[in-house]
C-alpha cells in the first residue's frame, strides 16, 4: 500500500466553471520521490495541500486522499491533526513568508517539539540541533540563536525543512521549494531532500513547474493540466519521449542548454483559467494535433500507453509525431 | 466604451437608488449614506426649509414644548428649535468641511513631498509631524481663539493644522510604499518629470485611501468644533450652530424642557457616527481591493 | 568593426551604505554592446546584475565609471525635459514582475499613448495608429488595448510592458529577469517575441537573467557576475562549451540535467566561497 494515495480526487469551488481538481489519482510510496509538474492554475498546489486535509474554503469534494492509512476527506479533526503532526509535513516556496521574522530559529524549531511531543526544553533543543545538522547547516548551535533575517534564502529553506522534520513525518510535501532560490542553492536543497528521501525512507512529493528539475530530482513524474493528470511515467521515459502533446509542448518551450540552437515551439495561447471550461479535452484549444469532432467532445481518460498512462484521445496515433 | 464589453451584464433595475445598491455593504451603511445625503441636502436648502427665522426670539413662548407652531419647541430665548436645527446644519457642516479640505490638501503636500524626496528631508518632516501629534486639536483651537478671538476662522485653521499630521503620515506611508513599485520607476525611465509622476500618477493611486481617512476626520472635526461652540468659543449666538444650541439648552434641561439641547446633540451623534461608518467601510473596501 | 559601440559601460562601481562600512554591489564593470547585439548579464541574487540594469536606465547613479550610448556619455543626473527625454531614448527597461510594472489604473492603450505624447507625437490619429502598430508587434490587439492590466494574463502584461518600452524607440532595451516570472509555455512565446524584435528592429538588448539556457537562447555574448565582480565574459557558445571560471562551471553544473548530482554542487560552492574575496 502506498504511503500517499489520491483516488479520483475532485475539488469543486462555487462560482468556478470547471473543477479545480478533476479526478486526480496519484500515489507516492515510502522512499520514493515523485514530482507533480504543472503551470500556474493547474491545481498542483491544491493537490499537495489536500494531503494535509487543507482544502479551499467552500470546496465540495469527491474521491479520497489517504496518507499512511488515514483517509483525509471527511475525516474528523483528530485524524487530520494526527496526519499533520506525525505523518506528513509541507515545505513552501517562500521560506521568508512561512516563518515568523521576530522569533529566533531555535524558538521556531523547538515550539512544535515541546507543544506536540511534550518534550522538555533541553531535550527539544538537542533534537533541534540534530535536525539542523541533518539538513546540512554549518553551525547548528549558532543558528538556534539567530533570527530569520540573518540567514540567506537557501539556509532559511533548510531551516524550514528541519522544521518539517520535527514532526518526524513519513511524507514530505514540497510546494515549489526551490523556485525562489538561486540555481546553485536549488541544487543544494534538492540534495538535502534527496538524502532525506533515501536515508530515512521518506516519501517525497515535489510540486514544481520545472520539468527538468522534476526529471533530475525524482523517480516518477505526473504532469497536470487544468486540474487533471494528463500523463505519468518514469522521469527518464517522460523526458525522452513525451506522449501527451502538453508534455511535449512544455519540453519544446524550455530552451536547451546544449545542442543546436533551434527556435522554440511554444504552446500557443494561455493555460485554461478556472472561469473557463471545455466539454472535451481541456488542452484541445492549444493543441496542434486536436481533431474536431473527437477532442472537443469528451474529456480523455488516463489510459495505459505502453508502460505509462496518458490522457489523450490521440495518444496512439501521434506517438511518432511528438517525439523530439 | 460600451462596445468594448459587449457581454457585460446589464443591471436589471435602473432606479434613482441603483447607485446605493451598487455601493454594497450592509443596511447600516446604506442608512448612514442616506442620512449624510439628507444632512447635506438640508444644509444646502436650509433658508428655504426652515419654517421660521431661528434668530428671532419669541419671548411670548419661551421653553415651549412641541406644538403646531414650534414642532420641536423653543429654547429659553424663544428661538424655534426646529428652525435652528436646520439652519445650524449649515454652520455645523461648513466648519468641519473647511478643516478636512485644508488638512487633506496640506497633508498630501507634506506627505507626498516627504516620501518622494526621502533622506534627511523625510526624517526632519517626520519629527515635525511627531511634535504636532502631541497637541490635541481642541487645545490648539482654544489657543487660537485666545490669540485671535472667537468665531469660526481661527479654530478651523488651528484644527486643520492639528489634523494635518494624520493625513500627512498616511500619505507619506502610502506614497513611500508605492514609490518603490516598478511602475513608478517605469514612468521615470520613460522620461516623465518627478512632479508629473508624483502628482498625476502616484497620487491618484493612493487617493481613495486618503479620502477614506478624510471622511473619518470629518466626523472628529465636527465633534471638536461642536465642543468648541459648546464652550462658547466657536460660533457665536445668535448664529445657529449645534454646539452653541446644546450650550444654550443646558439651562433648559434643568427647567424640564430638554428638547432644545437633546435635538442638536442627537444630530451631532448621528452625523459623527455616519461619517465613521462610511469612512471605515471605504477603508475596508479599499483594503479588500488591495489584497 | 570600426564603428563606435551602441552601448559602453566603463569601470562602473556602485556601493551602498551597510552599517558603518559600504557594501560593494558592482565593482569595475566594463562591457560594450554593438548595434543589434544582445548581451546577457548572468548571476545569482546579490551578484549586482539588477543594480547594473538600474544604473543603465538611470534609476541608480554609479559611484564611479561612465555609461556611453553611441559614444555619448549619459548624464548621471538629468536636468530639464530635453535631457530626460534624451535619456529615455537611449535606454529603456522591462522589469521582472509584470503584475507590478504596469500602472493598474490606466489601460494598456492609454499607457502607450501617454508615452508617445510625452515623446513629442502631438497628432492624436498618428498616435492611435502607432499604438496599434506597437501592440501588433508584441502580439496584442484591440481588446488588450482597452483592458486594464488586471484584465490581462501575466504573459500579456509582459508583452504590454515590452511595447511600452519600444514606444520610446530606445537604442538599447534592458530586460531585467523579464521572463522569469512567466509560465514555461508563456515564457517561450515571449522569448520568441524578443528574438523577433531583435531581428526586426536592430535594437541592442541587455538581458539580465539567472537562467543560462534562456540567456543562450536570446544572446550572443554573456557576462557572468559573481558578488559584484565580472568573472567571465565571452561568446555564449564558448561560455557554455568551455567555461573558464570555477563559478561559471558551478553555475552550469547546477542546472538540472540527466545524471545530475546536486550533492556535489554544495561542496564546490563552499570551496568557491572560501577562495573568493568578499567586498571591502
Amino acid at each position: 500500500m502506498p504511503l500517499l494515495s489520491y483516488e479520483d480526487l475532485s475539488v469543486l469551488l462555487p462560482g468556478m466553471a470547471r473543477p479545480v481538481l478533476d479526478g486526480v489519482s496519484l500515489s507516492v510510496a515510502a522512499g520514493e520521490a515523485v514530482a507533480l509538474v504543472g503551470e500556474s492554475g493547474s491545481g498542483k498546489s491544491v493537490t499537495a495541500r489536500a494531503a494535509l486535509g487543507l482544502l479551499p474554503p467552500g470546496a465540495t469534494t469527491a474521491g479520497q486522499v489517504t496518507v499512511d492509512g488515514c483517509a483525509l476527506i471527511g475525516a474528523d479533526p483528530a485524524t487530520v491533526r494526527a496526519v499533520r503532526t506525525g505523518k506528513a509535513s509541507m515545505i513552501f516556496q517562500d521560506p521568508r513568508a512561512a516563518i515568523n521574522p521576530v522569533r529566533r530559529i531555535g524558538d521556531f524549531l523547538t515550539e512544535a517539539l515541546r507543544l506536540v511531543d511534550g518534550r522538555g526544553r533541553a531535550e527539544a533543543e538537542a533534537r533541534a540541533l540534530d535536525l539542523l545538522a541533518a539538513v546540512g547547516l554549518p553551525d547548528p548551535p549558532r543558528h538556534l540563536r539567530q533570527y530569520p533575517h540573518q540567514l540567506s534564502g537557501g539556509m532559511l529553506q533548510r531551516v524550514m525543512i528541519a522544521g518539517a522534520l520535527t514532526a518526524d513525518p513519513r511524507l514530505l510535501l514540497c510546494d515549489e521549494p526551490t523556485t525562489a532560490l538561486d540555481v546553485t542553492t536549488q541544487a543544494e536543497i534538492m540534495a538535502v531532500l534527496r538524502a532525506l528521501q533515501q536515508d530515512r525512507g521518506l516519501g517525497l512529493l515535489l510540486i514544481t513547474h520545472d520539468l527538468d528539475l522534476a526529471a533530475a530530482g525524482c523517480d516518477r513524474i505526473y504532469v497536470m493540466y487544468a486540474g487533471r493528470i494528463v500523463e505519468t511515467a518514469t522521469a527518464a521515459e517522460l523526458l525522452a519521449t513525451p506522449r501527451h502533446p502538453y508534455t511535449a509542448g512544455l519540453l519544446g518551450s524550455s530552451p536547451p542548454l546544449h545542442g543546436a540552437p533551434e527556435r522554440l515551439t511554444p504552446i500557443p495561447g494561455v493555460p485554461m483559467g478556472l472561469l473557463e471550461s471545455a466539454p472535451g479535452c481541456a488542452f484541445a484549444a492549444r493543441c496542434r494535433f486536436a481533431r474536431p469532432g473527437l477532442c472537443d467532445q469528451s474529456p480523455p481518460e488516463l489510459a495505459p500507453v505502453g508502460e505509462r498512462l496518458v490522457a489523450c484521445h490521440l495518444a496512439d496515433s501521434i506517438l511518432s509525431e511528438v517525439d523530439r | 466604451m460600451s462596445a468594448l464589453s459587449p457581454t457585460a451584464p446589464r443591471s436589471p433595475a435602473r432606479g434613482p437608488l441603483t447607485w446605493l445598491r451598487r455601493l454594497g455593504g450592509g443596511a447600516l451603511l446604506k442608512v448612514c449614506v442616506l442620512l449624510l445625503a439628507l444632512f447635506v441636502l438640508v444644509a444646502l436648502l436650509a433658508p428655504w426649509l426652515a419654517p421660521q427665522d431661528p434668530t428671532f426670539g419669541d419671548f411670548a413662548s419661551t421653553l415651549a414644548g412641541p406644538s403646531a407652531g414650534h414642532w420641536l419647541g423653543t429654547d429659553k430665548g424663544g428661538h424655534d428649535t426646529f428652525s435652528a436645527l436646520i439652519e445650524g446644519t449649515r454652520t455645523s457642516l461648513v466648519g468641519p468641511l473647511a478643516v478636512v479640505v485644508f488638512c487633506t490638501v496640506l497633508g498630501i503636500a507634506v506627505g507626498l513631498f516627504s516620501a518622494w524626496r526621502g533622506g534627511w528631508i523625510d526624517t526632519v518632516l517626520g519629527r515635525v509631524l511627531d511634535i504636532l501629534f502631541a497637541f490635541p486639536a481642541l487645545l490648539l483651537a482654544i489657543l487660537a481663539v485666545a490669540l485671535f478671538g472667537k468665531g469660526l476662522t481661527a479654530p478651523v485653521l488651528a484644527m486643520a493644522v492639528a489634523y494635518t499630521p494624520y493625513t500627512a503620515r498616511l500619505v507619506r506611508g502610502l506614497a513611500a510604499q508605492e514609490k518603490v513599485r516598478p511602475y513608478v520607476a517605469a514612468y521615470q525611465v520613460q522620461g516623465h518629470s518627478a512632479v508629473f509622476v508624483a502628482l498625476r500618477r502616484l497620487l491618484p493611486t493612493i487617493m481613495p485611501t486618503v479620502l477614506a481617512q478624510s471622511t473619518v476626520n470629518f466626523g472628529y472635526a465636527l465633534l471638536d468644533l461642536a465642543a468648541l461652540s459648546f464652550l462658547g468659543l466657536g460660533v457665536q449666538p445668535p448664529t445657529p450652530d449645534w454646539g452653541a444650541m446644546i450650550n444654550q439648552g443646558q439651562a433648559a434641561v434643568l427647567d424640564g424642557q430638554p428638547l432644545s439641547a437633546i435635538v442638536p446633540a442627537v444630530a451631532v451623534v448621528l452625523v459623527v457616527v455616519a461619517f465613521n461608518v462610511v469612512g471605515e467601510h471605504l477603508g475596508d473596501r479599499l483594503a479588500g481591493r488591495e489584497s | 568593426m570600426n564603428t563606435t559601440p551602441l552601448l559602453q559601460a566603463v569601470g562602473l562601481r556602485k556601493t551602498y551604505p551597510s552599517g558603518g562600512s559600504r557594501l560593494v554591489a558592482v565593482e569595475n564593470l566594463s562591457f560594450s554592446l554593438h548595434a543589434g547585439g544582445a548581451l546577457g548579464l548572468v548571476g545569482e541574487s546579490g551578484s549586482g546584475k539588477t543594480t547594473t540594469a538600474r544604473m543603465l536606465v538611470g534609476l541608480e547613479r554609479p559611484d564611479q565609471g561612465e555609461i556611453l550610448v553611441q559614444g555619448a556619455p549619459l548624464a548621471a543626473r538629468t536636468r530639464g525635459r530635453a535631457e530626460r527625454l534624451a535619456r529615455a531614448k537611449a535606454v529603456q527597461i522591462v522589469f521582472q514582475d509584470p503584475y507590478l510594472s504596469l500602472d493598474g489604473r490606466i489601460s494598456i492603450g492609454a499607457t502607450l499613448d501617454g508615452v508617445l505624447r510625452l515623446h513629442g507625437c502631438a497628432d492624436r490619429a498618428v498616435r492611435a495608429a502607432r499604438v496599434r502598430e506597437l501592440l501588433a508587434q508584441v502580439g496584442l490587439g484591440e481588446r488588450e488595448a482597452a483592458a486594464l492590466p488586471r484584465g490581462l494574463s501575466g504573459g500579456q502584461r509582459q508583452r504590454a510592458a515590452i511595447a511600452r518600452a519600444l514606444a520610446v524607440e530606445p537604442a538599447v532595451l534592458v530586460l531585467d529577469e523579464a521572463v522569469s516570472a512567466l509560465d514555461v509555455s508563456v515564457q517561450a512565446q515571449v522569448l520568441n517575441l524578443l528574438s523577433d524584435i531583435r531581428r526586426d528592429t536592430g535594437i541592442g538588448l541587455v538581458f539580465v537573467s539567472h537562467d543560462l539556457a534562456v540567456v543562450r537562447y536570446v544572446c550572443d555574448e554573456a557576462l557572468v557576475m559573481y558578488r559584484g565582480r565580472t568573472v567571465e565574459q565571452q561568446g555564449v557558445a564558448d561560455l557554455l562549451a568551455a567555461p573558464q571560471h570555477p563559478y561559471t562551471q558551478l553555475l552550469l553544473a547546477s542546472v538540472p540535467h540527466a545524471g545530475w548530482d546536486p550533492g556535489e554542487i554544495g561542496r564546490r560552492r563552499r570551496e568557491l566561497v572560501a577562495v573568493t574575496p568578499v567586498g571591502e
